[in-house]
């Protein structure tokens, strides 16, 4: 039975959520919005920092300096939006290495496409058109998400996001109109990512265990199908200009939706590949794990840094 | 007493849930409880904020604004950090 004072904490909180209010951190929330929110969020985190694997791949062998640039610059940002999230995510009250630690043991999961290799050039346009791309999507919904930090992490990351698709859109489009060779590894490029970018939006809305919570408390603000046929919506007429061929022959305009029609995704690759037995899953831990035992040494050296700060402190008090 | 003697603290106001706190000013407190009473007195008294943060200016660490050219690299020679930066085909330029 629920004791007075909470029934009276958890009417107020639904207040604020129907009248499209923010919660803030020092707000009373229920035990599941914030659980459900620290799964989200950290997954979200996990996805910018992993994401960096793919294309960090390509920096050395970035085809001019240029693209060398662009690269750079925008992996660092996948960087500071993972920094962004992992602090909005501690204002739910946890830990930066409880966070870390439990992508390492696999209890968090990230995004699925970054399990996939980077195989050619093109695969980092493709990439940065279609993964950042869908990611926007998703980004821009979630501006409106009811929990403050949530939102306004997304705002700044949305702000900066605006690069990092018409950089790989570049990179396409400038080998889609070169040589046959290079047409060939645009297409090759965007037939292997396109499948992937669909499955970002998650499973479909009949079989999403966490949608109805989500959306219902406004962790969500549009339904993953409805996300998905934006991005689709959205992505076919560049597709178009590009001159490619579609990566899925059953994508027709469909006049009476007022939408794409498409084929069904592969969900058994979805689960597979989110499960664990994706091309690159195993890299990709074993990689942030090295990363992660290589910085120690900058970690102890902070902390060694700050207990003699302390002790000077305290002798120039004393 | 005379205020000199009394902590300076920073006010900043959070005028809507799901804004950021923003600095709207200072006061002089004997505490940070003190400082929070003066600073809900003082600075919403009509309904311009819904959370009140104060902190001891003493508390903050400042960059100097005579500074800012060094410590503040906006790195203007790198224009590819920015959307405009790319030219796209003018049907899909709304990316
Ligand atoms: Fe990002
Ligand atoms: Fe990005």
């Amino acid at each position: 039975m629920q004791s007075v004072d909470s029934a009276a904490e958890q009417a107020e909180f639904d207040r604020k959520i129907a009248e499209e209010q923010k919660i803030e951190p020092t707000d009373w929330m229920p035990d599941d919005y914030r659980k459900n929110l620290i799964r989200q969020m950290s997954q979200h985190a996990h996805s910018e920092v992993i994401g960096m694997q793919p294309e960090g791949n390509w920096i050395t062998r970035a085809p001019t300096l240029r693209r060398k640039a662009v690269l750079l610059a925008k992996v660092q940002d996948e960087a500071g939006h993972g920094l962004y999230l992992y602090s909005a995510t501690e204002t739910l009250g946890i830990s930066r290495s409880e966070l870390i630690d439990a992508l390492q043991t696999g209890k968090a999961k990230y995004a699925s496409i970054f399990n996939y290799p980077t195989l050619s050039w093109a695969d980092v346009g493709a990439i940065g058109w279609l993964v950042d791309g869908a990611a926007i999507v998703n980004q821009i919904s979630l501006q409106r998400t009811s929990y403050g930090p949530y939102s306004r992490a997304m705002i700044r990351i949305c702000k900066e996001e605006s690069f990092h698709q018409r950089q790989g859109y570049e990179i396409m489009y400038a080998l889609a109109k070169g040589t046959p060779e290079q047409k060939q590894m645009a297409q090759d490029a965007m037939n292997r990512f396109w499948w992937p970018s669909l499955m970002m939006f998650g499973p479909h809305d009949s079989e999403s265990a966490h949608s109805g919570r989500s959306m219902k408390w406004k962790i969500k603000r549009q339904s993953n199908d409805d996300l998905r046929q934006k991005f689709i919506d959205q992505t076919v007429p560049q597709i178009e200009v590009l001159g490619l061929e579609m990566p899925d022959p059953e994508i027709k305009w469909n006049e009476e939706r007022g939408h794409y029609d498409s084929g069904e995704i592969n969900w058994e690759e979805f689960y597979q590949v989110i499960n664990g037995s994706g091309p690159c899953n195993h890299q990709r831990i074993k990689h942030h794990k090295a990363a992660h035992d290589n910085g120690e040494w900058v970690r102890e050296a902070v902390r060694a840094y700050r207990a003699k700060q302390n002790q000077k402190a305290a002798e120039s008090a004393a | 007493m005379s205020q000199e003697h009394l902590a300076v603290y920073e006010v900043f106001v959070r005028s809507a849930r799901g804004l950021d706190h923003k600095h709207v000013g200072s006061l002089h407190a004997e505490s940070p409880e003190h400082a929070l009473m003066y600073a809900r007195d003082c600075y919403i008294r009509r309904s311009e904020g819904v959370s009140i943060w104060v902190v001891e200016s003493k508390n903050i660490t400042a960059s100097q604004e005579e500074d800012t050219e060094n410590f503040v690299d906006p790195m203007d020679d790198k224009p590819y950090r920015h959307a405009t930066h790319y030219v796209l085909p003018d049907s899909v330029n709304n990316m």
